[in-house]
């Protein structure tokens, strides 16, 4: 059993961000590429987190669809870095053993000749503990 | 000038094309990279996490390095430009974080005392776009060239400090400093997809196509970029031709092989 205090614990600490700052505007969620694949949307993890409900993040698709492009973080009116929170929550989902989200496998079944190897390193990184 | 080099892991490879005419351009313009001893990689992402710190060391030894040297340390690929400037804005502004590094190994101990460069803040601020356009020699004149500068060398502009985030101009301007005609069209500092294109390829090529459409609605012949990942997303798309800034600097410079 998932102990999700401790993981809201967890979150809010390794992303630095301070979820009160957020003041709703959502333009975060208006800046990002990544809008239509997500069905919680940058505000609303903050949103989630002010509530507690992590599992809902946890569990999510939303988590995999951040391109880490900053646009958010760059438009914050008020400097929360949304990115941050998202890999924070990301961070806690792949950290456990076993639960990476692409394995070695899995990556090694899309490569192609022509992938830059920083596309590889930043897979191993973004989906993988 | 010389500057300290930092290559990254694709350099030497997938995107060699990128290195070789930085290094023949530099040559001409009269400054050399020295490439660092035993450089590693800088992971490729930023690692976002408060508690990252192993992951941050490779970009640690990168920076010492350079401050040793007492040179710049300069960059070609946007994704190592991104962390290491990042990993030197910690070290210079996170005591915490300075002190955690330091236990790993007393060597490691670093204050964010290096500069971090990309090559295209050398050839604004060291070389001048004014001089490069003095030393072309084929002027790319008549090119409709479309800078494609993606997210790693802008944002976050707080610490990136490397142009203006919502409207760019250094790629802009060298375009121009070659002679070239330089396409400002609007999705320039949009996502190509970066490394989603590995899990979900489809919204990679949305992203990218609809930033290739936004170049070829105003003319664009090709697209430059300074990223091998934006490349190759672009690339993909098989629409406009897209190059490494480098590549058409060698040509312009005509120090082509």
């Amino acid at each position: 059993m998932l102990n999700y205090e401790y993981q809201l614990e967890e979150i809010l600490d390794i992303s630095g961000v301070d979820i009160g700052r957020c003041m709703k505007c959502g333009r975060c969620s208006a800046s990002c590429p990544s809008y239509d694949e997500m069905e919680h949307r940058p505000h609303q993890f903050i949103t989630y987190l002010a509530r507690g409900d992590v599992a809902a993040l946890l569990e999510s698709d939303a988590l995999w669809q951040c391109l880490a492009c900053f646009s958010c973080v760059q438009r914050c009116p008020r400097d929360v870095k949304p990115a941050n929170l998202i890999e924070a929550v990301r961070l806690a989902a792949i950290r456990p053993k076993g639960a990476e989200f692409l394995t070695v496998e899995e990556v090694e079944a899309k490569f192609a000749p022509d992938m830059p190897q920083q596309l590889l390193v930043a897979a191993f990184r973004k989906y993988m503990r | 000038m010389n500057f300290d080099y930092y290559p990254g892991c694709t350099l030497k490879t997938k995107a060699a094309g990128l290195e070789a005419g930085a290094r023949r351009a530099a040559r001409a313009l009269g400054f050399e990279l020295c490439e660092i001893a035993d450089w590693q990689c800088c992971g490729a992402v930023y690692p976002l996490g408060k508690d990252a710190h192993a992951e941050k060391l490779p970009s640690i030894r990168a920076l010492k390095a350079a401050e040793n040297a007492a040179r710049p340390l300069v960059t070609l690929c946007s994704a190592c430009h991104h962390v290491l400037k990042r990993v030197n804005d910690d070290a210079a502004k996170n005591k915490d974080f300075r002190d955690t590094i330091a236990r790993y190994d007393e060597d490691l101990a670093y204050g964010g005392g290096a500069t971090v460069l990309h090559y295209l803040e050398v050839l604004r601020d060291f070389v001048g776009f004014e001089e490069l356009s003095r030393r072309v020699v084929k002027p790319l004149t008549g090119r409709k060239i479309g800078a494609y500068y993606g997210c790693m060398l802008l944002r976050p502009s707080v610490v990136m400090a490397f142009d203006d985030p919502e409207n760019p101009t250094i790629i802009e301007d060298f375009i121009r400093a070659l002679g070239g005609e330089a396409v400002n069209y609007p999705l320039r500092a949009e996502c190509c997809g970066g490394y989603i294109s590995l899990s979900n390829e489809a919204k990679a090529n949305e992203l990218s196509r609809k930033i290739l459409a936004d170049a070829a609605r105003l003319d664009a012949e090709f697209l430059i970029t300074a990223c091998p990942l934006c490349a190759y997303n672009i690339r993909k798309q098989n629409q406009l031709p897209i190059y490494y800034f480098t590549e058409i600097l060698e040509e312009a410079l005509d120090v082509k092989l």
